[in-house]
């Protein structure tokens, strides 16, 4: 090891470009027709003897994978080729059927794109390299028993299709990693185009991390990190492997260029090979498949039918229904939740939608959310529909409830399923607006108290709230305080 | 009266609809005459004689109900065996395969099939089409039925020596540098490389994706036309298979050649071209002058380095193509003291691959790898593309290319297989088309001391009715198709009498 003078005075800075794998959400497989949904299925279940790399099969290119990786594309300010095509990337592994995966080496689909992240109040504009299909792998599990060390081989996710995202090293920090993998995400469920299940392996993020000191124009050497699950692994495993290039540099060692893993379990990441046992794939161009042409009229027809992006839709909702910054980004930090809130909006009528709006993203971004969270349900799964936070919002407009009883009611809601107007009826537990009953009440209020009347008459004007608190308690709290008073002085008077 | 076994095609069909003679009968009589001399060619690695009976006894019943028949209905044909059948053992002639039964057909065999054609066998080949003799075949070479000692070409010989022998009516057989063209030749046979993308590969076992493509044997112009009318047409399981419509080729047999053009590419009559083929060549260039064609001559300047050319792109393509071959998922897999799996694949690809497959995956790989790919992948693409401007300049003025399809008559077994360069230029005048992607034929040109010489006839992409028009005029002013082959019997004490 060379060891230099320690260097404490130096200051240095961590480079990040990070490598996305997503899995496409097409009905079927990349290169034949067999379903993409393995999620709980068995395993060698979804195969065919097209993506088990039978002899004499030959891929035909699904081209929904090819209008979700251009849609995708688009909303990352790429550039679409005109022409591209797919490539043979060669290596031995026994969850690669074919000793050979289909990807795409020097001509990809898209390049040269970005996305924004806000850190800090502030825009970053993080560069995409590129955006390329490939075929996912079958997966490969080590196994021992019986004193016998033996290989399980699932090939269910072989051929799934996955477009790899490459980012240009433009991160510069583990949270701006974190805040590009969740922007990416939300992008891409917007689009529809992944789930976003990064637990599932469903989006998979590789990182190159290298630290050099501030002001020095070359990068550190290229170090790359594998198996992050969770964004919070991506922001953990980052910001442990800055560190510990920086230590190494501090203590005068040299960093190689290298593969490490994140150990989730111990908080560390752990060297798996160095460059020189990095494979070399022999790509050349795949010969059972023709070349892709992507005419402009297939890139304007994906274009068409785009779906607003997040940034774009945090716009609108802060011009259109006067949100804050807050609620705006939460509400448009997933798709399904933006659209449940728009959804909640629009079914009433327009007038006071601005006040309602407000109320809207209030309930969802704060209890319905706390609820979701608390019972594991997606918004898309609410029990507890737009039209149902809608019509909470109106009952309380209205005073037909108020604040602390509307959360009881969306309890009550989220656990039956049963729109809130049902369940105040039923309940009874509409405030009384009607006048006569709450006249009724105030009538039997004094015929019943008449010393405190007395006491009202003599002068003493605390026996008034005496009256009302009969109201109230005779109306099970369903009388409003400051409907009663007016009453129950006007009443008294006439006496 | 002829045999059975020997009709053509066309009298076949012609006989089984008027119901002169049965399909059952036509099978019958190949499978005997296969019990007959396959002890001496050893055409077949698998024979299906009882499938084969089968769907013949049931193409006689769907006759006798008058139900509709294909166009094929009936012909006894032989599949090489690199063609996937469904339910029938499928080997590449490569121990790797020996027992894999695959549970497709490959689109060729649906459409045979479909057709009414009956397959009576998997016919030997060189291990996964890699050769130009058959003897490199795992099981067994195959032999030339017009010599015994000699080979009948590779890779797809089996098919070959089985209709020159008679063992079937045609066959089909895969083109990857010559490989249907050249054992045709060697045992005067008509066999077409179609364009490439006119004929589907699904199914076809791959050696090197961008060249194979699948042709037809037979035993004249108008069996093959036959032959080609079901197998040719788009499939949409093969991406580079090409949807356009597909001719009546039987259509395109008018018998004329009169002001065809006709171009004699003068780097086909060099050195190595033995004086008996060159002779045979010429003799017929006339004969297609007699019938009123155009001759003139014609350069393809880069033929000499197709060979090169090839011997980086096909092993190229076949070093992936051979890689799923893991022990893993199917066919042979080693497991006698192998400790792990890294193992396992490589006893497997060790003791399943043959020396000649294994020599060009290293080379393919080798070809491929970090440093060399611009020096030889890259820089033999490029050759690639200047063969194929030779061809499209020398279409501008000409219909058809004439030549020989190989520059020897046949070999004798083992007389090249320890020089595999001598083996490969064998092919020099048949990879160029397989590089370019157009279309030829080898047709029966003639003799040299008792030898078949194959004719080639070369057209552009998608002139198939072209060189079948040619071909069949050919064979109205010639007879060599129609000559078979004096089998010598077979060494063996006669049978005891009863
Ligand atoms: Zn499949």
């Amino acid at each position: 090891m060379p060891t230099a003078s320690p260097k404490t005075d130096v200051v240095y800075e961590v480079t990040i470009g990070l490598e996305v794998h997503a899995q496409l959400l097409t009905a079927s497989k990349m290169f034949c027709r067999c379903p993409t949904d393995y999620a709980n299925a068995a395993p060698n279940t979804h195969n065919c003897p097209i993506c088990m790399g039978f002899p004499g099969t030959l891929p035909v290119i699904n081209e929904q994978a090819i209008d979700y990786t251009i849609m995708t594309a688009l909303a990352l300010n790429c550039e679409i080729a005109e022409y591209s095509k797919f490539d043979r990337k060669n290596y031995f592994y026994p969850d690669l059927p074919k000793g050979y995966q289909i990807s795409q080496y020097d001509v990809p689909l898209s390049t040269n794109g970005h996305l924004t992240i806000h850190v800090n109040g502030e825009d970053r504009r993080i560069g995409i390299t590129r955006i390329h299909l490939e075929e996912d792998t079958g997966r490969h599990l080590e196994r021992e028993g019986r004193g016998e060390a033996y290989s399980l081989i699932d090939l269910n996710r072989a051929g799934v299709p996955l477009m790899e995202i490459v980012g240009e090293p433009d991160i510069r920090t583990p949270e701006e990693a974190r805040l590009y993998m969740e922007k990416l995400r939300s992008i891409l469920l917007y689009l529809g185009v992944n789930s976003g299940r990064m637990e599932e392996g469903a989006l998979r993020c590789d990182a190159n991390i290298s630290v050099r000191p501030k002001g020095q124009k070359e990068f550190g050497a290229k170090v790359e990190i594998k198996n992050m699950n969770s964004f919070r692994a991506v922001e953990r495993a980052l910001a442990y492997e800055a560190e510990r290039q920086e230590a190494e540099l501090r203590a005068g060692h040299t960093i190689h260029q290298q593969t490490r893993g994140w150990r989730e379990d111990k908080g560390i990441t752990v060297a798996q090979r160095t460059k020189e046992e990095a494979n070399d794939y022999r790509y050349f161009p795949e010969p059972d498949l023709p070349r892709l042409v992507i005419s402009r009229e297939w890139v304007a027809r994906i274009r068409a039918v785009m779906p607003e992006l997040p940034d774009a839709k945090r716009e609108r909702f802060i011009e259109t229904y006067g949100l804050s910054d807050y609620d705006a980004d939460q509400l448009t930090s997933e798709r399904a939740l933006a659209e449940y809130f728009e959804t909640a909006v629009k079914s009433r009528p327009a007038e006071h939608r601005l006040t309602r709006a407000k109320s809207v993203a209030n309930w969802v971004v704060g209890d319905l959310r706390r609820l979701l969270n608390a019972a594991g349900t997606e918004i898309g799964e609410s029990p507890v529909r737009p039209e149902g936070i809608a019509e909470l919002v109106e009952l309380v407009e209205r005073n037909t409830i108020n604040g602390k009883q509307a959360k009881d009611v969306l309890e009550k809601a989220f656990a039956s399923g049963e729109m809130p107007g049902a369940i105040v009826t039923r309940e009874g537990i509409a405030q009384i607006s009607d006048t006569g009953e709450l006249e009724a009440a105030v009538e039997a209020a004094i015929a019943e108290n008449p010393k405190a009347v007395e006491d009202y008459k003599s002068g003493k004007t605390s026996a008034v709230q005496f009256l009302v608190g009969q109201v109230m308690r005779q109306t099970k709290g369903r009388a409003k305080p400051d409907v009663v008073s007016p009453l129950l002085l006007e009443k008294l008077e006439k006496l | 009266m002829a045999e059975l076994w020997q009709l053509s095609i066309s009298e076949a069909l012609d006989k089984l609809a008027r119901r002169e003679i049965s399909a059952a009968d036509l099978t019958r009589a190949h499978l005997d005459r296969i019990e007959a001399v396959e002890g001496r060619v050893r055409s077949f690695v698998t024979v299906t004689d009882q499938d084969a009976m089968r769907e013949a006894e049931q193409i006689d019943r769907m006759r006798g109900e008058g139900e509709a028949l294909g166009p094929l209905a009936g012909i006894p044909l032989a599949l090489k065996d690199v063609l996937c059948t469904k339910g029938v053992r499928t080997t590449c002639s490569s121990r790797m395969l020996e027992h894999f039964v695959p549970p497709y057909d490959a689109t060729v065999v649906s459409r045979l099939r479909q057709a009414g054609a009956i397959a009576v066998g998997k016919t030997n080949m060189d291990e996964f089409a890699m050769g130009s003799s058959t003897e490199n075949s795992a099981f067994f070479p195959t032999r030339n039925p017009w010599d015994l000692d000699r080979v009948p070409g590779g890779s797809s010989g089996g098919s070959a020596a089985a209709v020159a022998v008679g063992e079937a009516m045609g066959s089909l057989g895969s083109d990857t540098g010559g490989s249907v063209r050249q054992p045709g030749a060697l045992t005067n046979t008509v066999a077409l490389k179609p364009t490439y993308g006119r004929v589907s590969r699904f199914g076809l076992i791959a050696f090197a994706s961008s060249l194979d493509q699948i042709g037809p044997f037979a035993r004249s112009a108008r069996d093959a036309a036959h032959l080609m009318n079901v197998i040719a047409g788009y499939d949409r399981l093969d991406s580079t298979s090409v949807n356009r419509p597909t001719p009546d080729y039987l259509a395109a047999l008018t018998g004329d050649v009169k002001g065809l053009r006709i171009g004699v590419p003068k780097e086909y009559f060099v050195e190595g071209v033995e004086p008996g083929v060159k002779q045979v060549v010429d003799e017929a260039i006339k004969t297609f002058e007699g019938l009123g064609a155009e001759i003139g001559e014609v350069s393809l300047p880069h033929t000499r380095y197709g060979v090169a050319a090839y011997y980086i792109i096909a092993p190229a393509e076949c070093s992936a193509n051979l890689a799923r071959y893991d022990g893993v998922k199917y066919g042979f897999s080693a497991r006698d003291g192998v400790q792990d799996l890294v193992q396992t694949t490589a006893t497997t690809r060790a003791k399943g691959f043959g020396p000649e497959v294994k020599r060009r995956i290293m080379l393919g790989t080798y070809a491929l790898s970090a440093g060399y790919y611009d020096a030889y992948y890259l820089k033999a693409e490029k050759v690639r593309t200047l063969i194929k401007r030779d061809f499209d300049k020398a279409f501008e003025q000409f219909d058809v290319l004439i030549g020989p399809t190989s520059p020897t008559v046949a070999f004798k077994l083992n007389e090249k297989l320890s020089d595999p360069y001598a083996m490969y230029l064998n092919d020099v005048f048949t990879i160029p088309v397989n590089l370019a992607g157009n279309c030829a034929i080898s047709i029966p040109g003639g003799f040299s001391d008792g030898l078949p010489v194959g004719l080639q006839l070369i057209g552009p992409s998608f002139g198939e009715e072209t060189l079948l028009r040619a071909s069949d005029a050919f064979e109205h002013a010639t007879d060599f198709h129609t000559r078979w082959p004096a089998l010598p019997q077979q060494k063996r004490p006669p049978r005891a009498r009863k």
